[in-house]
């Protein structure tokens, strides 16, 4: 975590973090049981990450097996005859290169979807946040109310919907639908309730700024952390998508991981060799986003409007 | 943009200005087309039926039926007997669910706990995965030939089976768990940083211990992120589709229209019948409202703070 504000706002720290923060109160003294209590709950943490580690661990090892030992060998251990580089070489050679230009394309949906609906949704969620007009609450409910709506009650219809205008099988039959976020706009709203005062925006106007300029370059600094937390999650949420890109595309060239995935899947019983395929591009595809989770990790918590609302 | 100087403070309170629109309008215009549309031309196209005359020489007409195609699909015992499996499913899948990001988020909260942005990121990894590719390889893991678990077991002697017909809701289960439980997680332990540290200095103070501070403080002010998850779980179980169809070809106990979402898609794609597959979802769509719905007046209901 990347905080460095001030003790002074016990609201935003966790409370763990707090026992050693300077200025709190010296250490509590161990009560009785305190060890076997602290055995127990350290324990629990470890089982599990053996429990959420398991299915990536196994890929991981997996990926580097022949198809013959991944079925004669002890799943959890290497076999004698490791070939990793030979799985890798296949998997990104089958089909003339398909599973790169699958990971392309999930990165350009999840990447400009969840750009799109970022920007958007957090322009509409500070206007729901600062801005009276008619029927607002109704709107905010209504708009609410889709994040209840199951997404395979959506993609049906949608893609014939988007089947009369002609657009299905396209980058943009995934792609728009993608760009909308209702939970984003529901996140905005109350994290620039929260974090940017009224105050500000008054003090700006005073200074002649702008609406829109208060909202591009002061509230959205202040709003940063709920941006990108809405940027990671619609990312994630593009990139796991599975139901929409099979409802509207047709053609492997356009297909994200996901999909191409299943399409080899689907020809294993056909030819076991796709059974390698399969688990080799899970493993790559599963590091792909554990390195991006991890990377970014920090971001999700980072407290950057730490000191604006203080001023 | 007209800024006007002279009148900046009664701005907001009074005619909306320009700017506002230029916020809100992109959002409305995507949902719109893209949330709204859909679900208006899924319950429009549910009370229409393509007819096509007997010898299938001229073009099928759409024709207006009305509560036909709703009849139709909860007169069929397989999609009845899907819904049945959906709501089992819920059953089993929420309480699981809920307990164990708790469960989680508690441990990783108590001052006991080393590593603590470890573990985290570790149990919020699995999000990460698609649905996809997590029911691909617990379907490795499922199967006697590739599962180093099952293989452990067999070797002590107990023989189990994650995908016979008794235990492959479970199995599903708790695919979904080990995608979801640390994103859940996540949004728990956010709602206890926010709680002030000086409850619990205080709660300290006067002699609480651990499991006290955890029921009158943490619980209860965490009870709205409870609640949401709660209903994040809901409206995720009942779209179920991804882990049957997956796992479809490596057990016979899921059938082509294990879940309502499934039988949709059949009947959308395969069999043709879009206007019976927006029934279908019409009814999803319902039952999710109806639970959500059940379940928000159960916990709001005045004098229910017995945790």
């Amino acid at each position: 975590m990347v905080t460095t504000e001030a003790p002074a706002r016990p609201g935003t720290r966790p409370p763990r973090a707090s026992v050693s923060a300077p200025g709190a109160r010296a250490p509590r003294t161990p009560r009785p049981g305190g060890v076997a209590g602290a055995v127990l709950v350290n324990a629990a943490l470890v089982v599990a990450s053996v429990y959420f580690l398991l299915p990536i661990a196994w890929v991981l090892i997996a990926a580097t097996k022949s198809p013959g030992d991944l079925y004669s060998t002890f799943g959890l251990w290497f076999s004698d005859s490791p070939q990793a580089w030979e799985n890798l070489v296949a998997l990104f050679t089958q089909d003339g290169g398909a599973f790169s230009i699958w990971i392309l394309n999930s990165i350009l949906y999840s990447g400009v979807g969840a750009l799109v609906a970022t920007v958007i949704s957090a322009g509409a969620g500070y206007a729901f946040a600062k801005y009276d007009f008619p029927a607002k609450e109704a709107l905010f409910w209504t708009i609410l109310g889709g994040v209840l709506v199951p997404a395979t009650v959506i993609a049906l219809p949608l893609y014939f919907l988007l089947n009369a205008v002609g657009l299905t099988g396209s980058y943009w039959s995934v792609l728009l639908p993608c760009m909308v976020s209702p939970f984003g706009v529901y996140l905005a709203r109350i994290h620039a309730n929260a974090s940017v005062p009224d105050e500000v925006i008054e003090a700006a106007r005073i200074d002649g700024a702008g609406d829109l300029r208060i909202f591009g370059s002061i509230a959205t600094r202040m709003m940063t952390p709920a941006i990108v937390t809405i940027f990671l999650f619609q990312f994630v949420t593009i990139w796991n998508n599975y139901l929409l890109p099979l409802v509207m595309l047709n053609d492997p060239k356009r297909f994200p991981i996901t999909l191409g995935l299943t399409l080899w899947n689907s020809q294993t019983q056909r030819d076991p060799a796709f059974t390698t395929l399969v688990v080799t591009g899970s493993a790559v595809s599963v590091i792909l986003l554990v390195v991006l989770m991890v990377s970014l990790q920090r971001f999700w918590k980072a407290d950057l409007t730490a000191g604006a609302t203080k001023g | 943009m007209t800024a006007s100087t002279l009148t900046p403070v009664r701005r907001s309170r009074s005619r909306p200005p320009a700017a506002l629109w230029v916020l809100l309008v992109p959002f409305l215009v995507m949902f719109a087309l893209f949330f709204v549309a859909p679900i208006v031309f899924a319950v429009v196209d549910s009370l229409f039926a393509q007819k096509s005359s007997g010898l299938g020489l001229t073009a099928p007409t759409r024709e207006f039926v009305f509560m036909d195609n709703y009849v139709a699909a909860l007169s069929s015992p397989a999609f009845l007997a899907s819904l049945g499996r959906l709501v089992a499913f819920s059953a089993i899948e929420v309480p699981l669910m809920v307990v164990t990001a708790l469960a989680l988020a508690l441990l990783l909260g108590a001052a006991a706990a080393r590593f603590p942005r470890l573990f985290r990121v570790t149990y919020f990894m699995p999000y990460g995965v698609p649905g996809v590719i997590a029911a691909l390889l617990w379907g490795f893991l499922y199967i006697p030939a590739t599962s180093p678990v099952l293989q452990l077991l067999g070797a002590v002697g107990i023989h189990a089976n994650p995908l016979s017909s008794d235990a492959v809701l479970f199995a599903i289960a708790n695919i979904a768990l080990w995608g979801f439980a640390g994103y859940n997680m996540l949004i728990l332990i956010a709602a206890l940083d926010a709680i002030p540290s000086d409850l619990y200095e205080a709660a300290r103070l006067d002699g609480a211990g651990e499991w006290r501070v955890i029921w009158h403080i943490k619980l209860p002010l965490i009870r709205p992120s409870i609640v949401l998850i709660t209903l994040f779980t809901i409206i995720g179980t009942l779209q179920l589709f991804v882990e049957p169809l997956v796992l479809r070809p490596l057990t016979t106990a899921i059938s082509s229209d294990y879940t309502p979402n499934l039988a949709a898609y059949n009947q959308a794609f395969t069999q043709g019948n879009p206007n019976l597959a927006a029934a279908m979802a019409v009814i999803v769509a319902l039952l999710a409202f109806a639970f959500s719905a059940l379940f928000l007046r159960i916990v709001n209901r005045k004098g229910n703070r017995a945790w």
